[in-house]
């Protein structure tokens, strides 16, 4: 296994980045401290709790997983990739809406998840939706309030009436 | 019931006050932060439970001269981290008492070197027998802690339990344990400190009380108050598990800036959080209750023990809410409850969600079912028959001056699971499926804030201020990590003023800003601090109105032109209020008598249980949660509270064990300590009913830590209900199902008793 840094071309968030780093480097450590893109999380380092979630190639993927010489020419979105031109993605709103996020540090990975989810299947049923979100781990929601988020985006739901419903 | 007061901004769901930058990935955690010239730093722990530090030696292969290393003899102050005993050094001297324990600090610019440094640092011991259960440590024959290897006791007395047992038509006798829980907040322990001459310490901080950290600091370091200042940065969870240990962790990572003068960041990786940090203490309950012969409690005999680890840290707060918690919410004329703490050689056990309560109350909930069985009871009527209700009095001789509600909560609860009908029909299907399903319930109350005296002894001082930019800024030290801190007391204070949501602001946790408003913790936030911020916004209005001219009503831009009225006479706009506790609240600390609690909030779960009697696994398909919280400031908030705990104690119940090896953490990755994932959590029907608690904000009592109380009881109240075998321990596993029900059929009649 060669430590040896080398250049390595790819897209982040549809622009194009040269890194010079070592091969074996994970594509996480690449992002956060190459790059800045802090959003991206560790939770666990072992591709358990789904926290490092970003898309590559239109695949989801744990970055601590990845050594960035696979991300050699691939297009990568990450969550700082989500929000385009100022306003929220829906996936954020609906978050935002529904207390899909609560400590916010799975909140990148699990957005990412729910991308990839949404972007197979647009209008996910709930075993859909449970499978879609499995390999991403939040200790506080219990996930009802994801499901909910991610069904609020799907259906491009207007918020208000999903919170009336929570508010019994 | 609903509340009558009419507000605009409590009670609604506003969005989450930090959520956007949560949501754009823009929320800055602590290894998202880097400092100039920052070094990392490492931590080399004791590899064995229990024994002398004969020597340490550092391997000569590597060149030392580029690290920074701390041992104990670095420390300027006390070694000790300072929380309600003096016994934790913050490095080991001379003897080691657990494993994991912090030995030797490494500091070094790169994180890469530094590992190969960590592995470069070799311990020679001289073992000491080490004591590992609760069983070994009361037996006394190694004493590794004070003179009897006891951290705490506790004696609650209510009547005469003795008196009872020969006329009782009843007597029934159980045991009950539950192991150790790892908090799993997905954000690891981290922090990042600087040293200067002149200006102390600096922390970050990934934390819940900032100024317990102070306080260690403090001593750690020999300095003056205004020398350590603690930052608390965006908390990725905590759930208890960031209350004591970042006192440590933030001492290591100083003593390596002050010694190295770079700024050190500390952040652990999962292994080393699970090995290393604290967990819920593990448990062992065993109840005797006498009843009469219609099923009226007479006297409930209650012995508790739970397993401390290496040093006392909170295993006394924590042992005193399990005593508090033990008898349940039931009306009992005599009550014992004798409880202890003991010392093992492990990481010692710290807070977690319930703090001692989840333990109590597991026992009582499934000993109230193992009683029903016994008699020849309904598990329902059984409870209702010796519920709380006003007027009555608690094993403290607590008298209960607020509406008790259990009766109604039930009701809602039956009603909403459709419990009975579904009882039957599990019956009848039982029968003939390998899939046994059951119905369970928990009735329970959660103590809201500090026990008995504890708020007047933290004495909180909270309030807010103005800025020149023309928002108001909550000035507290209690922190935001995923509970709604920020929302809840923001609504708070717009509401009290007049004034929108987004006019208010929430200051830094920055010890050098914020006031000492206490920990964050016990349930006591929104109730206890929430109040001081209702009451000091109260009062900056009628300052105004004193002193700037603010009319009757006014919109927010009167508001603000008003306050620039009082700042251009006073130079500043501030209110801070200080706690004030109910009147007529008597507790007596010695006796364990009196009013434990300022206000309980109530809760009756229901689980449905499905168990594989091919595979042995048992799946919660369904979960309902009925609960009286005081008036919910926000539901979407207070829902995802509920829901997070309830799955929490699926977890518990279920999935999550810790286990040791010689004390040490085994399966300390997230591959082999199991939680539940999107896949495995219910559906959970969450309903409130709400009475406005007069002492707390708009009406508001504790939430946070009751939905964790109930799942693990409901859960094997219906595994006995769908198999007619009792399993008393958690956690529950396949193997332990198929351990039990492989030797002890299953009653394919049990649930139609």
């Amino acid at each position: 296994m060669s430590h040896r840094h080398g250049t390595i071309r790819f897209r982040v968030n549809g622009e194009s980045r040269a890194i010079d780093a070592a091969p074996m480097k994970r594509l996480l450590d690449v992002l956060r401290e190459d790059l800045h893109l802090t959003g991206t999380k560790e939770g666990c380092g072992e591709g358990e709790c789904g926290s490092c979630s970003v898309r590559m190639n239109g695949e989801l993927v744990n970055s601590c997983l990845v050594p960035v010489l696979q991300a050699e020419d691939a297009d990568i979105q990450t969550v700082e990739g989500l929000c385009a031109g100022g306003a929220l993605h829906p996936l954020q709103q609906a978050f935002l809406d529904c207390g899909g996020a609560q400590c916010g540090i799975c909140t990148p990975g699990m957005l990412m998840a729910a991308t990839q989810l949404l972007s197979i299947n647009p209008h996910p049923g709930m075993a859909e939706i449970r499978e879609g979100l499995a390999g991403n781990l939040c200790r506080c929601t219990g996930f009802k309030r994801i499901f909910d988020s991610v069904i609020a985006a799907a259906a491009n739901d207007q918020p208000s009436t999903r919170q009336a419903a929570h508010a019994r | 019931m609903t509340t009558s007061a009419r507000t605009r901004i409590v009670g609604a769901p506003v969005p989450r006050k930090e959520g956007i930058d949560k949501l754009l990935g823009r929320a800055r955690y602590i290894d998202d932060i880097e400092r100039e010239g920052m070094w990392v730093g490492a931590t080399v722990r004791s590899t064995i439970p229990r024994g002398l530090i004969r020597s340490i030696n550092f391997d000569q292969r590597i060149d030392w001269t580029e690290f920074t290393i701390v041992t104990a003899a670095d420390i300027p102050g006390t070694n000790c981290i300072q929380l309600i005993f003096a016994d934790q050094p913050c490095l080991a001297d001379g003897i080691v008492n657990h494993c994991d324990e912090a030995i030797v600090l490494l500091a070094h610019p790169d994180k890469h070197k530094l590992r190969d440094g960590v592995e470069a640092v070799q311990i020679e011991y001289e073992l000491l027998p080490a004591v590992h259960t609760i069983e070994e440590s009361e037996r006394q024959e190694t004493i590794i802690w004070g003179a009897d290897n006891l951290l705490k006791s506790f004696l609650l007395e209510k009547g005469d339990v003795d008196s009872v047992w020969a006329d009782a038509a009843h007597i029934v006798e159980g045991e009950y344990r539950t192991g150790a829980q790892e908090h799993l907040y997905i954000e690891n322990n981290g922090v990042i400190a600087e040293w200067s001459e002149t200006d102390g310490i600096i922390v970050w901080g990934s934390l819940q009380c900032p100024y317990y950290v102070h306080k260690s600091l403090l001593s750690v370091f020999d300095l003056p108050e205004d020398k350590v200042r603690v930052i608390q940065t965006e908390t990725g969870g905590a759930f208890g598990g960031k209350e004591d240990y970042p006192s440590t962790l933030a001492a290591h990572a100083a003593l390596l800036a002050m010694k190295s003068g770079h700024a050190v960041k500390m952040v652990y990786d999962r292994m080393e959080d699970l090995a290393a940090t604290t967990k819920r203490h593990p448990s062992r309950t065993r109840h005797r209750t006498a009843l009469d012969k219609d099923g009226k409690l007479l006297a409930m005999d209650i012995e508790l023990a739970t397993d401390g680890g290496a040093y006392a840290t909170l295993s006394s707060t924590v042992l005193s809410r399990a005593t508090l918690h033990s008898p349940g919410p039931y009306v009992c004329p005599n009550v014992r409850v004798r409880s202890h703490a003991w010392a093992t050689n492990t990481v010692p056990y710290g807070a977690f969600r319930g703090f001692g309560a989840p333990q109590a109350i597991f026992a009582v909930e499934r000993h109230m079912d193992e009683i029903a069985a016994a008699i020849g009871f309904d598990p329902i009527e059984l409870r209702r028959r010796n519920f709380l209700h006003d007027g009555d009095t608690t094993a403290t001789e607590q008298m209960m001056r607020d509406p008790v509600i259990l009766d109604q909560l039930l009701d809602r609860a039956l009603l909403e699971s459709d419990y009975h009908a579904k009882r039957k029909r599990f019956a009848r299907e039982n029968a003939t499926s390998a899939v046994k399903r059951g119905m369970g319930i928990a009735a329970f109350y959660h103590g809201s804030g500090f026990t008995g005296s504890g708020e007047r002894y933290l004495n909180s001082l909270a309030g807010i201020d103005v800025t020149p930019e023309g928002k108001v800024r909550v000035l507290v030290a209690n922190t935001e990590f995923g509970q709604g801190t920020n929302t809840i007391l923001s609504q708070i204070c717009a509401e009290a003023i007049g004034i929108g949501y987004d006019d208010v602001i929430m200051a830094p946790v920055d010890t050098h800003v914020v006031p000492n408003s206490g920990p964050t913790v016990a349930s006591r936030t929104s109730m206890v601090v929430g109040r001081l911020i209702e009451r000091a916004s109260h009062q900056l209005v009628a300052m105004l109105r004193e002193d700037a001219g603010l009319g009757e009503h006014f919109e927010s831009d009167e508001f603000f032109a008003a306050c620039e009225r009082y700042r251009s006479v006073h130079g500043e706009v501030v209110s801070l209020c200080r706690y004030e506790a109910p009147p007529n609240v008597f507790w007596d600390d010695q006796k364990y008598r009196g009013e434990a609690y300022p206000a309980f909030a109530w809760s009756v779960q229901v689980a449905q249980v499905a168990v594989d009697t091919v595979t042995y696994s048992a799946e919660v398909e369904d979960f309902w949660a009925v609960q009286e919280v005081g008036r919910v400031l926000n539901p979407v908030l207070a829902g995802g509270q509920i829901e997070g705990g309830i799955a929490q104690g699926i977890g518990y119940a279920l999935y999550e064990k810790v286990v040791l090896q010689n004390g040490h953490m085994a399966n300390n990755q997230m591959t082999n300590y199991i939680m539940p994932t999107a896949e495995d959590v219910p559906p959970i029907h969450v309903f409130f009913e709400e009475i406005p608690f007069q002492h707390g904000a708009f009406g508001a009592k504790g939430i946070g830590e009751l939905p964790h109380d109930g799942p693990a009881p409901a859960i094997l109240n219906a595994i006995r209900d769908a198999t007619g075998v009792s399993f008393n321990a958690i956690p529950l596993l396949p193997e332990d199902l198929f351990a039990q029900l492989a030797t002890q059929p299953v009653v394919a009649e049990a649930a139609a008793l």
